[in-house]
């Protein structure tokens, strides 16, 4: 077993509430209820924890972490043990009262996701009326309140037409970075693919319009860029490798690899309410399954690249080829390329009607079976 | 201070670096090792780099800063600049480190 390092970041997904319904959401297919959360002195303790096993940055994220009362408390305690504390949101519950309450409490940066930059479409995929114009609001609240900031544009085959308008929003905005994201294709996204992912003719025209904007926006903008996998050569290292870098705390105290991780069958999560998080990081079968390269077969068990990608994702690999210790199927090294291929002749097809996230309103549906070669 | 919409200098010698609001050098005890805090991100300094972003105080000009670090690794200064240059251009374009002068 390699040493382990402590963790650079936790992921606190303190809520699956959310008053967007966008059909991409990372959280899983089964949404945990209100009833089921975490209290607030059982978060202090785990920030606590946290700080002590050395993890440096805490992402405070949902559902919509807003939904919580208690998220200026708890970043407030995040601050106090020396965490640097980011809040993911919407943005449509970030009013002037709780921007200066954040503010207050030393929270240290903010991202907002945006959908688009057209008012109808961003309300459109959010499934949210006045979103789009409620999300802009919430971006200057943020800077008025000196906070630095930080687009999420997710980027698919039906708002890519405006990504550099996305990327003038940013600067117009007073961002410092932007991320442009294309849809990572787990969970709900996954349940949508055929409506979301884009074309490579699409893909390489946003590749382009990336590339201009960051010779052009140097040193005002950064610029982060995710490709979605299906049309990349290389597995993303996952997580910068499985119990290498981050952990996730899911509403209810379940504590994951990463936020997929539910995804995968034959896991036993542990929870907080069981374990301490230093325990559950270095000892639990859940974090030392994939840890390392001693799990891997060929082609990654003798791969140059074994300990740059990881094996790439697990839950990726699962959800393609239904086998969970397989060779991410994004790789190129993987001589069967019919389930990327399918997945891709899906996007020149007219999209299908979007799924939305919904509690309660959408069936699980087992990973495999939403992909046509695998049924 | 305006950060989005200008272009910002190009770092020089007469720069005078700083950290940029809500990027911190904070001291890792479970790593031993000192680590700078920034939105989404974490760096590792090295020794060289440490030495530099300990003194981007905001009053320093970059020349100071060459002149320090010179006379406490003895070494030339024609050489440290151009080192101590490059590595706040890289800084300055990753959001880490903005000139006062801005």
């Amino acid at each position: 077993m390699p040493e382990i390092e402590a963790p650079l970041a936790i992921l606190a997904e303190l809520t699956h509430r959310c008053p967007l319904q966008c059909p991409y959401c990372s959280n899983p297919l089964e949404l945990e209820r209100a009833r089921q959360e975490l209290e607030t002195d059982e978060w202090l303790r785990i920030l606590d924890e946290a700080a002590a096993l050395g993890v440096l940055q805490v992402h405070f994220s949902g559902g919509e972490p807003m939904a919580r009362r208690d998220l200026e408390a708890l970043v407030a305690h995040a601050a106090a043990v020396g965490l640097y504390t980011n809040l993911i949101t919407s943005g449509v519950m970030l009013d002037d009262r709780r921007a200066a309450a954040l503010a207050a409490a030393g929270l240290d940066h903010v991202q907002i996701s945006f959908q688009d930059v057209d008012d109808a479409e961003g309300d459109r995929i959010a499934g949210y009326k006045d979103a789009q114009r409620q999300k802009r609001e919430a971006a200057r609240r943020v800077r008025g309140a000196g906070l630095p900031l930080t687009v999420n544009a997710v980027v698919h085959r039906q708002n890519l037409a405006r990504l550099a308008e996305m990327i003038e929003l940013a600067v117009e905005l007073d961002a410092a970075r932007i991320e442009v994201a294309h849809v990572q294709y787990y969970g709900w996204a996954l349940r949508n693919r055929a409506a979301l992912l884009p074309s490579r003719a699409q893909l390489d025209a946003a590749t382009a319009i990336v590339e201009e904007a960051r010779e052009r926006l140097r040193g005002r903008l950064v610029i982060d860029y995710v490709v979605p996998d299906y049309h990349a050569a290389l597995p993303k290292a996952c997580m910068g490798g499985w119990g290498r870098r981050f952990l996730n705390v899911t509403p209810s105290g379940h504590v994951l690899p990463c936020h997929a991780a539910e995804t995968l069958p034959g896991f036993d999560f542990p929870s907080v309410r069981e374990a301490s998080l230093a325990a559950i990081w270095r000892s639990s079968d859940a974090f030392n399954r994939f840890r390392g390269t001693s799990w891997m077969q060929e082609p990654c068990r003798n791969c140059e690249r074994r300990e740059i990608d990881w094996g790439g994702c697990r839950c990726q690999a699962f959800a393609l080829t239904g086998d969970i210790n397989a060779t991410d199927p994004v790789c190129g090294k993987v001589a069967d390329r019919t389930i990327l291929e399918a997945a891709v002749r899906e996007s020149a097809a007219p999209p299908p009607p979007l799924i939305y996230r919904r509690i309660g309103g959408e069936q699980p549906v087992r990973p495999a079976t939403v992909v046509p070669t695998a049924g | 201070m305006n950060e989005g919409r200008t272009p910002p200098r190009r770092i020089d010698a007469d720069a005078i670096p700083r950290l940029k609001p809500h990027v911190r050098l904070q001291f890792s005890e479970a790593r031993s090792a000192w680590i700078v805090q920034a939105p989404e991100r974490v760096l590792m300094p090295d020794d060289i780099a440490l030495a530099v972003l300990q003194r981007c105080d905001g009053v320093a000009s970059v020349a100071a800063i060459v002149t320090a670090l010179a006379s406490a690794y003895d070494a030339p200064p024609s050489e440290v600049e151009g080192d101590v240059v490059e590595l706040l251009q890289d800084l300055a374009e990753k959001g880490i480190i903005a000139d006062a002068r801005d």
